[in-house]
């Protein structure tokens, strides 16, 4: 399993152009804000054309400005989490997790539901609406709605940002976890350090719309390419 | 009350009902185009169908004549088909109060629609829903308070319609006298006993409406 992507897009005087390739694991996008992470996402997962380019995963072509082909996010099945959660503030709990799970089976479908509420902890907040329930639980209802219908990898926008620090660790091996149960390349966008640490396989730093350098964390660290870099991952 | 002024109650009442269900339609329909849609000329259609608000009635009326008169362009057409023709009936007054209503809807829905989140509406999108099922199940149902208030609203004014309605209805007794036209023709014939019940019901009934519409839109009206 992999994803490939080599990416140009012009947004408001703003250019990104970044190219670069992971397998199944577990990819940090990080950098200062507005380096093009959120939008590399965005365009993964069709919400956004690039320019030119082409993404691909696991050998399925997203997207091919040579070939004309687009895939419109529907086709994509790929799971995303947004920074704000995306919740539908008028569907309960229940009803957002069921609401990914588009095209399946009504049988399989409250059987997977109700596995995820019990796998997430879940259990008890069926009925209530996303402004009845705490943060935490509702980045669980989030993820369960992304991961209903086994989407071929996950996106991560920033999704524990809003979360105060206890919380942040929890969520992380939550997010350890579901990596395990469902082996699927994950791609994560943050800008916290100890995330990009204790979380990547592979950390992918941005730096003006541009990639600024590839590795793990100990290989960046250890020789950072850029003061930049440097100053990014010693902060 | 007396029989003539219940069954222009009655008729009012039918009228704005019959196009406030046009209007629902129809209205949210084109405000959704107008909210989510970029296309050429996109303005242009935001005016024409906002020029009923502003035009005085009678020349939305004058227009209506020119479409929909026995010799108007498409009502010249269903007058060769059918022998059949809309003027002075009560349809007429219903198409009459859907157009000079329909821009309310148009404008207050399709403010609401603009106002979804669109990263809800691109969640909806990423989880395999298309744009049909989103704008049902997701765009429409965050949207309802700004639809309930525009349709109370073109509710209301439908129930107040006069100037087009009596270009292109008439004001036949018995037929197409709604209350408007009816407290005009008392006021004229120096009924105004008659014409003083009407205007406390239709003063009544607006204020209720306008009322609900407030309550709906989140900053009032």
């Amino acid at each position: 399993m992999s994803l490939m992507l080599k990416i140009d897009k012009k947004v408001n005087g703003f250019l990104l152009d970044v190219s670069w390739e992971i397998g199944n694991e577990m990819a940090v996008l990080f950098g200062y804000s507005g380096a093009g992470k959120s939008l590399t996402l965005q365009m993964i997962a069709g919400l956004m054309e690039p320019n030119r380019g082409i993404i691909r995963l696991n050998g399925e072509v997203f997207y091919d400005s040579s070939g004309s082909i687009n895939l419109s996010p529907q086709e994509r099945s790929i799971g995303y989490v947004f920074q704000d959660l995306a919740l539908f503030p008028h569907m309960t709990v229940k009803g957002n997790i069921l609401y990914g799970a588009k095209g399946m089976d009504k049988n399989i479908r409250m059987q997977k539901c109700a596995e995820l509420i019990n796998a997430f902890g879940l259990k008890g907040l069926e009925d209530m609406l996303p402004s009845e329930i705490s943060g935490g639980q509702k980045q669980r209802v989030a993820f369960a709605r992304a991961l209903i219908r086994r989407p071929k990898m996950l996106l991560l926008d920033e999704p524990f940002s809003a979360l105060d620090a206890p919380l942040r660790i929890e969520m992380r091996n939550f997010l350890k976890d579901i990596r395990a149960e469902f082996n699927i390349p994950v791609v994560l966008v943050t800008h916290d350090l100890i995330e990009a640490q204790t979380l990547a396989d592979k950390l992918i730093i941005y730096s003006g719309g541009k990639i600024a350098q590839i590795g793990t964390f100990d290989e960046i660290t250890g020789n950072p390419t850029t003061d930049e870099v440097k100053r990014l991952v010693h902060t | 009350m007396d029989n003539s002024t219940l069954f222009s109650l009655r008729l009012s009442l039918q009228i704005a009902s019959v196009a406030t269900v046009f209007v629902v339609i129809i209205g949210v329909f084109i405000a959704y185009i107008l909210a989510r849609k970029e296309f050429k000329g996109k303005e242009l259609l935001d005016i024409l169908f906002t020029l009923p608000l502003v035009l005085p009635p009678t020349v939305t009326g004058y227009y209506l004549i020119i479409l929909f008169g026995r010799n108007g362009y498409i009502g010249n057409v269903i007058y060769e088909w059918t022998g059949w023709t809309i003027m002075f009936t009560w349809y007429a007054a219903v198409l009459a109060s859907f157009v000079v209503a329909l821009p309310l809807t148009i404008k207050i829905a399709r403010a609401a629609i603009e106002s979804v989140d669109k990263t809800l509406i691109n969640a909806s999108y990423t989880l395999g829903h298309s744009e049909f099922d989103t704008a049902l199940k997701v765009i429409l149902p965050l949207a309802k308070k700004g639809i309930i208030a525009g349709a109370v609203l073109s509710f209301a004014r439908a129930i107040g319609e006069f100037g087009a309605t009596l270009m292109l209805a008439g004001n036949i007794p018995g037929r197409t006298d709604t209350m408007p036209l009816a407290i005009y023709s008392h006021a004229a014939g120096g009924e105004w006993g008659k014409a003083n019940v009407m205007v406390v019901i239709l003063t009544v009934m607006s204020g209720i409406f306008l009322y609900i519409a407030n309550k709906y839109s989140k900053r009032g009206i």
